[in-house]
């Protein structure tokens, strides 16, 4: 584990150190970003509507008291969906989705020896690799976290209105009082270390893979597992860091 | 040439190679041969310097490799081509992406340069028209052929061949083998190849190696190996029936 740990820091090292020219990276950020960013978008999505609408419709179910007005409800959602659920929760999914890809396109490279065909060029194929990788997770996921804030808070919106739990006045009402700007700023610090989290442990993950085809699977199983303990802890860390008073 | 000297490596406590010296010369194919899991890839990998051997030095003509700093590693490199045992092709770059990819990041040269120069190697490996295949769409020798244009397209002074022949039938073996055997003549570079299969040991051995658990057995032609007097080379060269046949004549 402590091996791990310090083995996870060397390979940090590797990413950062003797680079290839900016220019060959410029073009492999783009496609990452690409396979990154609009592969997520629909589940993304999908996911945090169907957050949002469900936080709603529980919430209003919680409220038993007639003293508490209805706004109150799309309140409780924007906090709840801006501070935890779309930077953590959607970290899960992305890690699921787009960690576990990582570490398997990694993992294939290795045992089909096209990363010893780059090193054999003389290129350093971590930075080659990983580096485009983190790069890219680091532009993309607080965007998806951005769309996943604005799907969830539609997803409430939807669910509270159609149904008849809250008037659009009250929800647009909440959403709008005793709001304050840290929050976004926090969710997108949580979203800058969490996507950094993701992409570096996958690779890391990925790119150490041994053995074959089944270890590919373990390896991309393992990338998955691990980052979400690790944005878990980070998440636990930040607030506390960031949030208390 | 290259000269290795005392190559040792171990694994945990398992000795895979013990103290293997030789020089492997221009022209020809130096062929490196003995049975699975002798650590043959082994010895190869540490030569290129994909694993540091425990013990031992690489000399690519003169220069020591695991004394160099890291930008005469680089050099140096940047002068061998490797054939590996898969083709290890890039599976998100079609066949063309895959043999430009070595001038695009070692080399300054134009778009059109190095078009021309990939489809003079295409040519020279035997391949048309595939340029826009990936590599999911290509058999397993072309993909061994698509490998060799990758290794020589940036003109190297070394070439290694990782099983060249594994999984290929007999006649697209005899065709990857005298490709090997016609590069390392017209470009007169150092070639290495590694191989279990007899066939190409009667095609193209002019020097070989003989390894056996590891340790250097025997060095030789194609012509003596019959009649080395080693008993594991024996063993080795006589497990196939056509070579049994021939024995004693
Ligand atoms: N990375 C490694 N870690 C541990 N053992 C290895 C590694 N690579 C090879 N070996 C062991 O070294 C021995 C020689 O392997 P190899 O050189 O691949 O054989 P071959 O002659 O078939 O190419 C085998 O027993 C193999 O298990
Ligand atoms: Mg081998």
């Amino acid at each position: 584990m402590i091996r791990d740990i310090g083995q996870y820091f060397i390979f940090l090292r590797q990413v950062f150190i003797n680079r290839e020219t900016f220019i060959t990276y410029y073009k492999l950020v783009l496609e990452e970003c690409v396979s990154i960013g609009i592969g997520s978008l629909f589940l993304v999505a999908l996911v945090s509507t169907f957050m949002g609408a469900v936080t709603t419709v529980q919430t209003a179910f919680n409220m038993v008291s007639s003293f508490i007005p209805d706004y109150v409800i799309s309140q409780v959602v924007r906090e709840m969906i801006v501070l935890e659920l779309a930077p953590t929760i959607i970290a899960v999914i992305y890690a699921g989705k787009v960690g576990s890809s990582m570490a398997s396109g990694l993992g294939t490279m290795r045992i089909t020896e096209q990363i010893d065909a780059l090193e054999v060029m003389g290129i350093n194929s971590i930075s080659y690799l990983v580096l485009p990788k983190i790069i890219a997770s680091l532009m993309m996921y607080p965007m998806l976290v951005i769309i996943a804030g604005v799907c969830g808070i539609l997803g409430g919106y939807l669910a509270g209105t159609l149904t008849g739990i809250v008037s659009p006045n009250d929800f647009v009402y909440g959403l709008r009082s005793s709001y304050n700007e840290f929050t976004i700023t926090f969710a997108l610090i949580k979203s800058f270390v969490f996507a950094f989290l993701v992409a570096s442990i996958s690779s890391y993950k990925g790119y150490n893979t041994k053995g074959g085809a089944l270890e590919v699977g373990i390896s991309s199983t393992q990338a998955v597992t691990t980052s979400v303990i690790a944005v878990l802890i980070a998440d636990y860390l930040l607030a506390q860091l960031l949030l208390a008073q | 040439m290259i000269k290795i000297e005392n190559i040792t490596k171990s694994f945990g406590d398992k000795l895979v190679i013990n103290h293997i010296s030789g020089v492997f010369e221009k022209g020809k194919p130096n062929l490196i041969i003995g049975a699975s899991g002798t650590g043959k890839s082994v010895l190869l990998k540490s030569i290129v310097g994909l694993m540091k051997p425990d013990i031992g030095e690489v000399f690519y003509d003169g220069r020591n490799f695991y004394g160099s700093d890291r930008d005469t590693k680089i050099e140096i490199r940047r002068e061998l081509g490797m054939l590996f045992q898969g083709g290890a092709l890039f599976d998100s770059k079609n066949v063309e992406k895959n043999v430009m990819f070595p001038l695009d990041v070692l080399t300054k040269m134009s778009l059109a340069e190095k078009q021309e120069r990939v489809n003079f190697c295409l040519q020279r490996v035997g391949l048309e028209n595939v340029n826009s295949k990936m590599p999911s769409e290509i058999s397993g020798g072309m993909k061994k052929r698509v490998g060799i244009a990758r290794a020589i397209v940036n003109t190297p002074n070394y070439l290694f061949c990782d099983e060249p022949n594994s999984g290929l039938d007999p006649q697209t073996s005899i065709v990857i083998d005298d490709l090997i055997q016609d590069i390392s003549e017209d470009l007169d570079i150092t070639t290495i190849v590694v191989t279990h299969d007899m066939n190409s040991v009667m095609g193209i051995g002019e020097r070989i190696m003989f390894i056996y658990k590891g340790e250097k057995l025997w060095e030789g032609t194609k012509n003596d190996i019959t009649h080395s007097g080693v008993k594991e080379l024996d063993d080795f060269v006589f497990a196939n029936k056509v070579m049994n046949s021939l024995r004693g004549t």
